[in-house]
Parts: structure tokens; C-alpha cells; sequence
């Protein structure tokens, strides 16, 4: 069971372990004793952490995670913006999945959701900013009554931007994250 | 501004240590306390956007490198053409920080900064597009255009992240 | 003036990490101080003695602000220099795999 053999480029994607590493790594943790005892310590780290901080990331990720959405939808008026609501959300999913362990987050949110909104949120910025060719410019503020100063729903295209730059953000830092720690349990199983 | 200067010789220090130890898992932690520094430089400077920014993004960048450096340490060994490559760094060093003395005697003062263009950023930035951020305002409808480059930068630092991390490869 | 000195000393801690380390680790540690004192820098040139952030408050007329357009600039800046660390770790990883150290007078075959 030499790591030399070539896996096929969907695995990844649709199943994080891969079907036939999946079946390998059973029969292996069913056979002995001595390889049970060697699995264990990468089979409670990847069953996450103690109790009392899964109760406590129970509380607190909704909070985290709403907290950056008003960071995003507030960028005109108080400090913020796109790029720092957006780090914030992703690190409100990077928080799940350090608590509760890869397998059991991963199989909620799977490879294709992440990449998809990455798309997403620079295919939206862009398509913002070509509408403008309809009256001859790239990036025209097409809100001709920007209301208000202090006002919520204010400063024309400024909001729109800020939502899709905070897509785009947060699933692209969050996909690096899944993409590094995939990595390493794949490897370790390779090792043996 | 005393402060100032007390915070970035912290960070200095923090460097210091950080590229100094043998052990991966303090040198990391120095360098999320140099972070931390800078972002408190920036609340000194009175930059309340950059300080948020610059701390999640730090706390980000500490996950990261610990993935990367737990469990694996390195000996140290000072073989090859040691005392050559010492001298001729520190030489380079230091013609650096002496010729930088006469470059930085032409910049403005600190605290007196020749703003050109930000006059009009300044005077007419509320009223043509009725932000009242006016660093968002810049960003996202004077200068748009970079905010597009930087959305690219962003999106083939991921493709490449991708590309470098997958599962197809030969021992 | 002393200020600027000081961040150009932050700069060429930094340089001294990247030139002179063996580890690679250290190498990324060194370019990540770089960019710090960098960001520093570009701020630093945009303070106004005694005056205020950026932003209006609602009910008050302010008329000495810093200058908000380095700000503006530093603030992509610090998130493509996250998105490069973490490809560079990446990169640290993948090398980890193949060469079993982090030690880059190790690393020197090329291979197909």
C-alpha cells in the first residue's frame, strides 16, 4: 500500500476522504490492536475538542458570525467594510470546524458549496461594475438618488460592492483553510 | 509622539525573538505579539478601518503558520561558508540603514503631510456620493480600479493555493 | 524622523530573516515582517499632527483630518499579504511532504 499510486482529481471534491481511502483506512483501523492504539490520537483529534469548548462554540459562533455581517452592511457609515467583515465571517466557520473536527463539518459543507460562492462573489462584483456599460461607463454609480448621509440604505453602489466583496472573502480564506488541513490527513494516512 | 516610538521598538523586539528561537511554537507567538503591535500603531495614527483589518487578518495568518509548524522542529547547524555569508550581510545591512539616513532627511516632516489630491478627497467626498466612511468612499467609487485588481490577486491566491495543495502527484 | 528610522530598522530585521536563515519557516517569518514594516510605513507618511480618523460623526463638522488615501491603499495590502503567506505556506507544506525538512540546503533536486 505504497502512496505512489494516483488518485483521481474528482475525489477530492465530492468525497474529502476519498472512496477507496475511505475503505483502506476501516479495514486498517479494524485489524490489530497496536494500530488501534497508534490511531488514536488522530482519531480524538479529529473528533475535536472537550466538552466545555463545543458548549461554548454552540453559544458563541452564531454571534461571531453576525457580528461580521454587520461589519459588512455597515461599511459606509462606521469603520469596516468588505475585507475586514469578511475575514470575520470566515473565521466564524473556522472556529466550527477547529471545535467539532473536520469530518463532522465537512460533511455539512462540502468542497463544491465553497468554491461555488467564491465565484460567486467576484462574478457579482464584476457584473456590477460591467452594468455601467449600459450608458457608456465602467463602474458608473447608476443610483441617481443616493439619499441621506447617515442612512442605512445610502451612498449608492457602495453597499452592493461591500456584500460581494465579503462573499468573495470570506469563501476564498475559508476554502484555504479546508484545502491546508485536507491535506494532512490524507498524508498521515500515507505514511503507514 | 513618544508612544510611538515605544510601540515599534516592542515590535522590534518581537522580530527579534521571533526569527532568534529554536522553538517553532514561541517563534509564531512572537510574531501574532508583532502584529497585535502593529495594530495598535494603527490606532495611534488614527486608521480605526486598518486596526480591525489588520487584527483578524493576523489571527488568520497565526492559524495558518501553526498548521504548518506543529510537531516539527529543525536542528541547528552552521556548516558551509558561514563567516562569509555573515559578513557580507550585515555589510549590505548596514549600507542600507545609512544611505536611508540622507533619503529620509527629503521626506516631509512627520506630521505635516503634503496632501495633493486628498484635499478634494477630503472637501468632496461627502457630498458626490454621500458616504460618510470616507476611506469606503475611496475604495469603492473614486478608485474602484484597484479594488478589482485586488479582487483578482485574492482569487489566484486561492487557485493557487488549490492547485499547489491536491492529492495528484508522484514520490 | 526618528520614526522613519525606527520602521526601517522594523524592514531590515526582516531582510536579515530572509537572507540569512536556513529554515524555511524563518524565511516566511522574515518576509511577513517585511510587509509589516511596510504597511507602517505608508501610514506613518499620511499623519496629520492632531488630527482625526477619516470618518464623519453625526452632528459634527470637522475640518483636519488625516489623509484617508495611503489609508485606502493599506487596507488591500493587508489582505493580499495574508492571501500570499498562505500560499507560501502552502508551498512550505507541499516541500515538507517530498523532502522530509525544512532545511534548504537540502532541497536541490530537480526533478521531472
Amino acid at each position: 500500500m505504497a502512496g505512489s499510486k494516483e488518485v483521481e482529481w474528482g475525489d477530492i471534491w465530492h468525497n474529502p476522504l476519498g472512496g477507496k481511502e475511505r475503505k483502506m483506512l476501516e479495514q486498517k483501523n479494524n485489524n490489530t490492536s497496536e494500530q488501534k492504539n497508534k490511531n488514536t490520537l488522530e482519531q480524538t483529534e479529529s473528533k475535536g475538542m472537550s466538552l466545555i469548548v463545543k458548549t461554548i462554540t454552540r453559544l458563541t459562533v452564531g454571534l461571531i458570525l453576525l457580528y461580521g455581517i454587520y461589519i459588512v452592511l455597515h461599511g459606509h457609515i462606521s469603520p469596516g467594510g468588505g475585507f475586514a467583515g469578511g475575514v470575520i465571517i470566515a473565521l466564524s466557520f473556522i472556529h466550527l470546524m477547529l471545535a467539532f473536527g473536520k469530518e463532522e463539518v465537512l460533511k455539512r459543507f462540502s468542497s463544491e458549496y465553497i468554491t461555488f460562492f467564491e465565484g460567486l462573489g467576484a462574478t457579482l462584483f464584476l457584473g456590477i461594475a460591467i452594468l455601467g456599460f449600459l450608458a457608456g461607463y465602467f463602474f458608473l454609480d447608476f443610483f441617481v438618488d443616493k439619499g441621506a448621509p447617515f442612512n442605512l440604505f445610502s451612498a449608492g453602489n457602495i453597499p452592493l460592492y461591500n456584500i460581494a466583496i465579503g462573499i468573495k472573502v470570506s469563501s476564498g480564506l475559508f476554502a484555504i483553510f479546508v484545502f491546508l488541513v485536507l491535506l494532512r490527513v490524507i498524508k498521515d494516512k500515507d505514511k503507514q | 509622539m513618544l508612544e510611538l516610538e515605544f510601540l515599534i521598538i516592542f515590535m522590534i523586539l518581537g522580530a527579534i525573538i521571533a526569527i532568534e528561537t529554536k522553538d517553532m511554537l514561541s517563534s509564531v507567538v512572537a510574531v501574532g505579539i508583532s502584529g497585535l503591535g502593529l495594530s495598535l500603531a494603527f490606532l495611534f495614527l488614527k486608521a480605526p478601518d486598518l486596526a480591525i483589518t489588520q487584527l483578524v487578518v493576523e489571527i488568520l495568518c497565526l492559524i495558518i503558520l501553526i498548521r504548518a509548524t506543529l510537531r516539527r522542529d529543525l536542528p541547528f547547524s552552521t556548516s558551509g561558508r558561514w563567516y562569509f555569508n555573515t559578513t557580507v550581510t550585515f555589510v549590505f545591512l548596514g549600507a542600507f540603514l545609512f544611505l536611508s539616513y540622507f533619503i529620509l532627511k527629503e521626506l516631509p516632516s512627520f506630521g505635516q503631510p503634503l496632501m495633493r489630491v486628498s484635499e478634494f478627497y477630503l472637501n468632496q467626498g461627502k457630498n458626490l456620493t454621500k458616504a460618510t466612511n470616507l476611506v469606503t468612499s475611496i475604495i469603492l467609487n473614486f478608485r474602484a480600479y484597484d479594488t478589482l485588481g485586488e479582487a483578482t490577486v485574492l482569487f489566484t491566491a486561492v487557485i493557487g493555493v488549490l492547485a499547489v495543495v491536491r492529492k495528484i502527484g508522484r514520490k | 524622523m526618528r520614526v522613519y528610522f525606527l520602521c526601517f530598522i522594523l524592514f531590515a530585521v526582516g531582510l536579515y530573516a530572509i537572507l540569512r536563515k536556513r529554515n524555511l519557516i524563518k524565511i516566511i517569518i522574515g518576509t511577513i515582517i517585511c510587509e509589516y514594516a511596510v504597511n507602517l510605513f505608508l501610514i506613518l507618511i499620511a499623519y496629520r499632527k492632531d488630527g482625526r480618523a477619516p470618518i464623519y460623526s453625526p452632528g459634527q463638522e470637522v475640518k483636519n483630518m488625516v489623509d484617508p488615501l495611503p489609508q485606502a491603499l493599506v487596507l488591500t495590502s493587508i489582505v493580499i499579504g495574508l492571501a500570499v503567506t498562505a500560499l507560501l505556506v502552502g508551498l512550505a507544506i507541499r516541500i515538507y511532504e517530498k523532502y522530509k525538512t525544512f532545511d534548504i540546503t537540502k532541497i536541490n533536486q530537480l526533478k521531472g
